[in-house]
């Protein structure tokens, strides 16, 4: 459940950019969120209700992009999709993949008023 | 894109009320990471530890694989060569830190409530009323739990994942994130092997297959096989911490 302190992370650095802008209000938010990132788009979505009360984000509408698994290997040099967090490459199955995308927990974007 | 605002439309439901009127509505791009506060936050603890040189370990597993056993057994065999502090989290109570408390050794408790793992800001607080400069390695017990605290730099030189031989050898394909994560994992209670089915050959692949530079130890705190290795594994690492401090002192 570590999905409440990120989406507590979350709603701070939205808050903290949001205020600096001089908003009233964040209307949504856009997070990009990697399949192998370890954090669950369900349960960010549920803590986002809970921690967002009661601050400049409360209400907004939270967006979520999937990221999905993508590397490369260094044996094969094949560039594949990979959907779990190994070394082992799909392709050759050499212990030489490396991941390029597939692990961000980024905020993306904000629109405020 | 929404010809008042500029704003991209998003997926899925959009609010276009405050399309309606004049206003200040717009976007703004800020690409930051959710765990940004807590990786400068462990950037601040290593940089003090480096400038104390002190070597700093985070333990991690679940529940029951023997983290504190573990840290006992090293403060009592090594507690007078070496200057220790330790941390100790856990979501209630000081049971472990009653455990740990050795002539000497600063220990304090951290407790998460409901928190399931330890952060960055956590560690820099409770590191406070230690000396640092008077201290050669600093342990900290992380939560049990081999999900959370993957996430979670506390500023330590490396992650420590331990892996009893009463839980499943296919752990690290399970939790590959920690395993990812930790430098050294360590196969602890190896004096039960004859009493379960723990194939530790297979372990170690499973291990090297999410993480192939990983180190292995085994090693029971119960026979004491396989505690001189790790012992040298901890020497390793505080000469190599000292070693900076000890030129710039020449």
């Amino acid at each position: 459940m570590h999905e409440l302190s990120l989406t507590q992370n979350l709603v701070a650095i939205a808050e903290e950019h949001a205020r600096k802008a001089g908003a009233v209000v964040i209307r949504s938010i856009t997070l990009e969120v990697g399949e192998l990132s370890g954090a669950i788009p369900e349960a960010l979505e549920f803590a986002f209700d809970v921690c967002s009360k009661g601050t400049l984000a409360e209400g907004a509408v939270l967006t979520i992009r999937r990221v999905p698994g993508h590397g490369r290997c260094a044996v094969c040099a094949a560039e594949t999709a990979c959907h779990e967090l190994s070394a082992v490459c799909p392709a050759c199955g050499a212990l030489g993949f490396e991941l390029a995308t597939g692990t961000e927990l980024r905020l993306l974007e904000l629109e405020i008023d | 894109m929404c010809i008042n605002c500029g704003c991209a439309p998003t997926e899925g439901a959009h609010n276009h009320h405050h399309h309606d009127h004049d206003h200040g509505a717009r976007t703004l791009r800020i690409e930051e990471d959710l765990l940004a506060k807590n990786d400068r936050l462990a950037a601040g603890n290593r940089a003090q530890f480096a400038a104390a040189g002190v070597f700093v370990l985070n333990l991690v597993s679940s529940p029951g694989s023997g983290k504190t056993t573990l840290l006992e057994r090293t403060l009592r065999e090594l507690g007078t060569k070496w200057r220790f502090a330790v941390l100790e989290g856990d979501q209630q109570t000081s049971l472990d830190a009653d455990r740990i408390a050795a002539p000497g050794v600063p220990v304090r408790q951290i407790n998460t409530g409901a928190g399931c793992h330890l952060d960055a800001h956590m560690v820099g607080h409770g590191v406070e009323n230690f000396d640092l400069p008077g201290t050669d390695l600093l342990l900290i017990e992380n939560v049990g739990n081999l999900v959370c605290p993957a996430s979670f730099d506390l500023g330590e030189d490396h992650k420590v994942a331990l892996l009893s031989v009463t839980e499943g050898e296919d752990k690290p394909l399970k939790y590959p994130q920690m395993f990812r994560a930790a430098a050294l994992m360590i196969i602890t209670k190896t004096d039960l092997l004859p009493y379960v089915d723990f194939d530790v050959e297979r372990c170690k692949a499973f291990a090297r297959q999410v993480n192939p530079k990983i180190e292995i130890l085994e090693l029971s705190c119960r026979s004491g096989e396989g505690l001189a290795e790790w012992y040298g594994w901890l020497e390793e690492g505080v000469k190599r911490k000292q070693e900076p401090r000890a030129e710039s002192q020449e």
